[in-house]
C-alpha cells in the first residue's frame, strides 16, 4: 500500500514529463539505439544480405591502414579547414558592409542571403555543375579576364574546389545572426570609442569583434558540424570523383553501405566521424570558453 | 564631409558588386533555361540569342516511365506538409515540458537533448536503415521513414529555439492563468501560444525548407519511381539529361527552387529576426 503511493506520489510529480515524451521515445528509438547498434554493428563485418560471419576489430584495422580511408578521412578535414573559414569570414565581411543605414540595405540583405535558402538541395548542387562545366560561366569569366580555362569537374586538384565555393556562396545563415548580433552593441559604445578618437578598424578590431564573438564562436561550430558532414554536394557534382578528390567520409559511408551493403565497415566508418565531430567540438569549445567577451568586463 | 560621402559611395560600390556576384548564377540558371542546348555553354551573357521554351516544354513532359515533374512536385509537398505539421505540435509540446515544468532526471535530459544538436546525421544512416527495413518501412507508400521521427521531436535545433522563447516569456503569463482556473494545457494553448506565432511560423518555414532539401532521406527511403519527391526527380533528371539536355535540367532545376524563393519572400524578414534571436542554423 505504501509502496503504490509513493509510486503515485512519483507520478504526480512527474505528470509534467509527459509533455516531452514524444521527444523522449524519438530520441531513444530513432537516435540513441541506432547509435549503440551502429557501435556495435561497427565490430562485425555485418553485411545487409549475408549476415555476419566475423566479429572483431577488422573494420578499425583496415580503416588506419586502408589508402582510401585515409584519403577521405585528411580529405574531409581539408574541406572543413578551408571551408569554415572562407564562409565565416565572407558572412562577417558582408555583415559588416550590410550594418549601416543606407538606403535600400533591405534589399541588399535579401539578395545576399537568396542562395543560402536552396541550401543543400539538389537544385543548387546541379547548377552549380552547370556553371562549373566546360563552357559555363565560370571559365567564360576566366577568359574574359585572361586566364586559361580549368577543367573543373575533370580536374583532381580542382573538383573540391567547387564545392567549397558552392558553400561559401551560400553564406547567409552565419551572415543573418553576425548582423543581429553587430545591430546589439550600444550605440552609445561606438560613440564612446569615436569621441576618444578610435578609426573604424579600431572601432571594428577592439569594440565590435570583442561583442559579437559569442555569436562568431557558435556559428563556427555549426559550420565545422555541417562540412564534416557534407555530403549532397560532392555527391551530385562529382559524385566523388575526379580520382575520388572530393570522395569525403559521408560518400564513403554511402558508398559501402548502401553500395556494397558492407553495413559493419560503414558503422566502424561513421563512427570515426562521430568521434572527428566530438574531438573538435570538444577542444574548439575547451579552447574557446573563457576566451569569449561575455558582456561582464563593464560592470566590473 | 567629403570623406563621409566617399565612404558612403564606396559602401555601395561594394555592395553592389558583391550582390551581382550573388545573384548572377541564378540570372544566368533562368536565361539558360530559355536557349537551345548547342547555346547553353556558348556563352556567358544573361539575353538569349535565340530564345526558345523547348527547355521548359520537355520539362514538363513525361520521362516515359511513372514520373514526371509536377507528380515529383505533388509527393513532396504529401508528406512535406504533414511532417511540418507534426513537428510543430511535437516540438512545442516538448519545449514547454523542458521550459516550464521541472521532472525527474530533466538536467540529464536536457543534455542529451543539446549533444543531439551536434551528432551528425550521417552516423545514423546505416543503424536508421537498418531499422526501417526491419520494421518494413522502406518504400512507406505513407512515407513512413521521413515522417515519424520529426513527428516525434526529431528536429532538436527547432526545440532548442523554441525553449529559449519559452524562457523569454515571463512566467507570471502561466501563474495568472493557472489561477483562473486553466490545466497546463489550457495555459499552453490560449496564453503562450498566441504569443509564439510568428516564431512557430519560422519553426514550420525552416522545417519546410530542410524537408524539401532533403535528398539523403528520400534516396534511402523511397524505391517505387512513383513516390519518388522533387530531389531525387531532380537528381534523375541530371543523370538522364546532362551533356544534351541542359535546357531541360535547369528548366526542371527552375521549378524546384522556385516553391522555396516564395516562401522565403512570404515570410523573410520577420522569419530573419526569430532566426537571429533563436541563434539557429539554416
Amino acid at each position: 500500500m505504501n509502496a503504490w503511493k509513493r509510486f503515485a506520489g512519483f507520478c504526480k510529480r512527474n505528470r509534467h514529463m509527459l509533455y516531452i515524451l514524444p521527444w523522449l521515445l524519438g530520441f531513444f528509438l530513432f537516435q540513441a539505439a541506432p547509435m549503440l547498434y551502429s557501435l556495435v554493428c561497427g565490430f562485425t563485418d555485418f553485411h545487409l544480405f549475408r549476415g555476419i560471419s566475423d566479429i572483431g576489430f577488422a573494420n578499425y584495422g583496415k580503416i588506419l591502414t586502408d589508402a582510401e580511408t585515409l584519403g577521405a578521412i585528411g580529405r574531409t578535414l581539408l574541406y572543413t579547414a578551408v571551408t569554415v573559414p572562407l564562409k565565416i569570414l565572407t558572412a562577417l565581411a558582408v555583415a559588416y558592409l550590410l550594418h549601416c543605414s543606407l538606403k535600400g540595405i533591405g534589399v541588399f540583405r535579401t539578395l545576399y542571403y537568396l542562395p543560402s535558402i536552396l541550401g543543400s538541395s539538389v537544385a543548387a548542387a546541379v547548377l552549380w555543375k552547370a556553371l562549373f562545366r566546360d563552357g559555363g560561366v565560370v571559365n567564360h569569366l576566366l577568359e574574359m579576364v585572361g586566364l586559361a580555362p580549368v577543367s573543373w569537374l575533370a580536374e583532381p586538384q580542382a573538383a573540391l574546389w567547387v564545392v567549397i565555393l558552392l558553400r561559401v556562396w551560400e553564406f547567409g545563415s552565419p551572415m543573418v545572426l553576425l548582423l543581429a548580433a553587430l545591430q546589439q552593441i550600444p550605440r552609445t559604445m561606438l560613440e564612446a570609442a569615436r569621441l576618444d578618437g578610435a578609426g573604424g578598424w579600431a572601432v571594428f578590431w577592439h569594440i565590435q569583434l570583442p561583442m559579437i564573438s559569442p555569436v562568431l564562436f557558435y556559428s563556427v561550430l555549426l559550420q565545422i558540424c555541417a562540412a564534416l558532414q557534407e555530403f549532397n554536394a560532392p555527391f551530385i557534382i562529382t559524385d566523388g570523383g575526379p580520382m575520388g578528390s572530393t570522395t569525403l567520409i559521408s560518400l564513403l559511408i554511402y558508398r559501402n553501405a548502401f553500395g556494397l551493403y558492407e553495413m559493419g565497415y560503414a558503422s566502424a566508418l561513421a563512427w570515426v566521424l562521430f568521434l572527428l565531430t566530438a574531438v573538435f567540438v570538444g577542444l574548439y569549445l575547451l579552447i574557446g570558453r573563457g576566451r569569449l567577451f561575455d558582456g561582464q568586463e563593464e560592470s566590473a | 564631409m567629403r570623406a563621409k560621402q566617399r565612404n558612403k559611395l564606396l559602401r555601395y560600390g561594394l555592395l553592389i558588386a558583391g550582390a551581382f556576384v550573388m545573384i548572377y548564377p541564378l540570372l544566368w540558371l533562368i536565361s539558360a533555361t530559355f536557349r537551345s542546348n548547342s547555346e547553353i555553354f556558348s556563352h556567358s551573357g544573361l539575353i538569349p540569342l535565340e530564345p526558345t521554351l523547348e527547355g521548359w516544354r520537355r520539362a514538363f513532359a513525361a520521362y516515359g516511365g511513372q514520373i514526371d515533374l509536377l507528380r515529383a512536385m505533388g509527393n513532396t509537398y504529401l508528406y512535406v506538409v504533414p511532417k511540418v505539421l507534426l513537428t510543430l505540435i511535437s516540438v512545442t509540446l516538448t519545449a514547454y515540458g523542458f521550459a516550464r515544468f521541472s521532472f525527474a532526471g530533466k538536467k540529464l535530459w536536457l543534455m542529451l537533448l543539446y549533444s543531439t544538436l551536434f551528432l551528425p546525421r550521417t552516423v545514423l544512416y546505416v543503424p536508421q536503415f537498418v531499422l526501417f527495413d526491419r520494421l518494413g518501412w522502406v518504400d512507406s507508400p505513407f512515407y513512413l521513414p521521413l515522417i515519424v521521427p520529426a513527428a516525434l521531436a526529431g528536429e532538436t535545433a527547432l526545440v532548442v529555439m523554441l525553449i529559449r522563447f519559452f524562457h523569454s516569456i515571463p512566467k507570471v503569463y502561466d501563474e495568472a492563468a493557472r489561477l483562473d482556473g486553466c490545466h497546463s494545457l489550457q495555459v499552453l494553448w490560449y496564453v503562450l501560444l498566441p504569443m509564439l506565432r510568428p516564431v512557430l511560423m519560422t519553426c514550420g518555414v525552416l522545417q519546410l525548407l530542410w524537408s524539401v532539401n532533403d535528398y539523403m532521406g528520400p534516396l534511402l527511403y523511397v524505391k517505387t519511381p512513383a513516390r519518388y519527391p522533387l530531389s531525387v526527380f531532380v537528381k534523375l533528371s541530371m543523370d538522364a539529361d546532362s551533356g544534351f539536355a541542359w535546357n531541360r535540367v535547369l528548366a526542371v532545376c527552375c521549378v524546384a527552387m522556385l516553391p522555396q524563393i516564395l516562401v522565403y519572400f512570404l515570410v523573410q524578414r520577420r522569419s530573419e529576426d526569430t532566426i537571429a534571436a533563436g541563434g539557429i542554423k539554416m
